[in-house]
């Protein structure tokens, strides 16, 4: 099939869903605080560009300096917890626990800890959201690597890091793009939500919820667009990274045409 | 062309020589498993061994003391004169596992050069040794190709190929054809003894197939379970090189009916 045949189902369907909603909207006059039409919120969303772009840009930079430092911070300890066995046994059922609990009910709290109008409060809330499932998908990629491969590096006479990088490392990249693109979406809900419990006005958080109290519900939907675009191009972002980083992944092979 | 060894004695030096060497898994030597007891065995370079024997006969576990991915609990084992650890890091030995084990994210020529990497040898000579490694096996025109995209007889030839870039005296094969299909099988046994002749390597071999064991082989280790031991060391007096017609010869037929008879009595002693 066809790259453009490949997609067309879904942009059909999108399409499609986009006009019952419109047409339901209008057929049982719902009202705009309820839902707003489709065309209603590309006109908002057209109108509104020159305010929410630049907030949206702010609430990326909270969703990706809180992405980086999660990630980095995930890897360093993944490291650690496969170069010492009993850290990771140790840290290794904290994080499962961790990853399990509604973080960003701790917004609050990094509000308060690095000042509330600081970007950095929100960073603090997504670092933390990103940090577990990298922490826990790249562990598990580190240390549960085919034996054979192992006894291979060891009938070479690799020591631990020759082993670290030419087959822990390949071998842990699949289950670490596999958490990037968790966090990725993680990243954005994170810094929207830390961004309701106050702080800077200019972050697309604040100005949906001062568009939805205005009862100016089609700037609000515009905005909710726009934080769902920034989400969908940091993905495409990552996926892109994947194909660059493992073109030798079997869910990448095919596409590759080897 | 090598020397015939038809004749243990008539080889050289001594490159595996085990004395007493027993093996227990398991913390105790109550609760432990014994999985070799007492094996005495010489192999002198350019030999050709195997070792075969029912499933749990340790066969899989001696050839892993001699590589030193396992250590003997029991008597003495030395590989080139040396300890199996003292020889596996001056690498003297390659080894070939029953699954070919390359790494899919690199290329066949760059899996044939990760021993080498190990040794810190500039690029330049890595590639050389690759593809002279590569040609042995006859797989030069898909060194740029990944595993993947191989069969899985020229996955095992990558692997060989990988085994013997260090031009080790020693090779070891754990069950390396297991997973072929028999004409693969019989094209590889052909290809490994062409190799065997032009490299001069000392091969220790673990097999479950007899013909194959027979046909590979100058001496054949016949080995029986519970606890594993050696029954029988058989001499294979087929001439070299061998081919396909060898495999129609009288002797052929002979020794793996001798073989045969070894597995079935192994209390007969050596």
């Amino acid at each position: 099939m066809s790259r453009a045949g490949r997609w067309l189902p879904a942009v059909v369907a999108i399409l499609l869903v986009l006009a019952v909603w419109e047409g339901l909207v209008r057929l049982f006059d719902v009202q705009a605080f309820i839902l707003p039409r489709p065309t209603a919120i590309l006109t908002a969303f057209v109108e509104t560009w020159s305010t929410i772009w630049p907030f949206g840009i702010n609430t990326l930079i909270e969703a990706l300096g809180g992405f980086v430092f999660g990630t980095l911070a995930a890897i360093v300890l993944a490291l650690a917890a496969t170069r010492w066995v009993t850290l990771g046994e140790g840290l290794m059922p904290f994080a499962v626990a961790a990853s399990a609990m509604p973080i960003v009910a701790l917004a609050p709290i990094t509000n308060q800890w690095f000042t509330i109008t600081s970007p950095v409060s929100k960073m603090a809330v997504v670092a933390v959201m990103v940090f577990f499932p990298v922490f826990v998908n790249t562990t598990r990629g580190l240390t549960e690597v085919d034996p054979r491969e192992i006894e291979l590096m060891r009938s070479v006479a690799a020591g631990p890091a020759a082993t670290l990088r030419r087959v822990r490392i390949p071998n842990a990249l699949p289950f670490f793009f596999s958490a990037l693109k968790v966090a990725s979406a993680l990243s954005l809900i994170g810094a929207i939500v830390a961004e309701y419990f106050g702080g800077s006005q200019q972050v697309l958080g604040q100005y949906i919820i001062s568009r939805a109290s205005g009862f100016q519900f089609p700037e609000a939907w515009a905005a909710i667009l726009l934080a769902s675009l920034l989400g969908i191009a940091f993905y495409l972002l990552i996926l892109l990274a994947e194909r660059m980083f493992m073109p030798w992944h079997v869910s990448i092979r095919g596409s590759t045409g080897s | 062309m090598r020397p015939a060894v038809d004749a243990p004695d008539a080889a050289g030096d001594l490159v595996v020589a085990a004395s007493g060497v027993g093996k227990i898994f398991g913390v105790s030597q109550v609760n432990g498993v014994e999985a070799l007891r007492n094996i005495d065995l010489e192999i002198r370079a350019g030999e050709f061994v195997s070792l075969i024997g029912p499933s749990g006969c340790g066969k899989s576990t001696l050839l892993r003391l001699i590589g030193d991915l396992l250590e003997p609990t029991a008597g003495t084992l030395r590989v080139n004169g040396k300890t199996p650890h003292q020889a596996r890091l001056d690498r003297d030995y390659g080894m070939v596992f029953q699954q070919a084990t390359l790494l899919d994210w690199r290329s066949v020529r760059r899996n044939v050069e990760l021993p080498l990497e190990m040794v810190g040898a500039g690029k330049v000579e890595r590639a050389e040794r690759a593809v002279e490694m590569l040609d042995l096996v006859e797989l030069r025109t898909f060194a740029d190709r990944h595993p993947w995209q191989l069969s899985g007889g020229m996955q095992q030839r990558v692997a060989i190929a990988r085994a013997l870039v260090f031009k080790p005296e020693l090779l070891l094969m754990d069950e390396p054809f297991g997973a072929l299909d028999e004409m693969t099988r019989e094209r590889m046994q052909q290809e490994l003894l062409r190799i065997w002749d032009s490299t001069g390597t000392t091969v220790v071999f673990v097999t479950h197939s007899i013909p194959e064991a027979v046909f590979l082989s100058t001496r054949v280790v016949v080995m029986s379970a519970r606890p594993g031991r050696i029954s029988h060391v058989i001499d294979v007096p087929l001439g070299h090189p061998r081919d396909d017609d060898t495999r129609e010869e009288q002797a052929f037929y002979d020794t793996i009916t001798e073989v045969r008879e070894a597995l079935r009595h192994p209390g007969g002693g050596q």
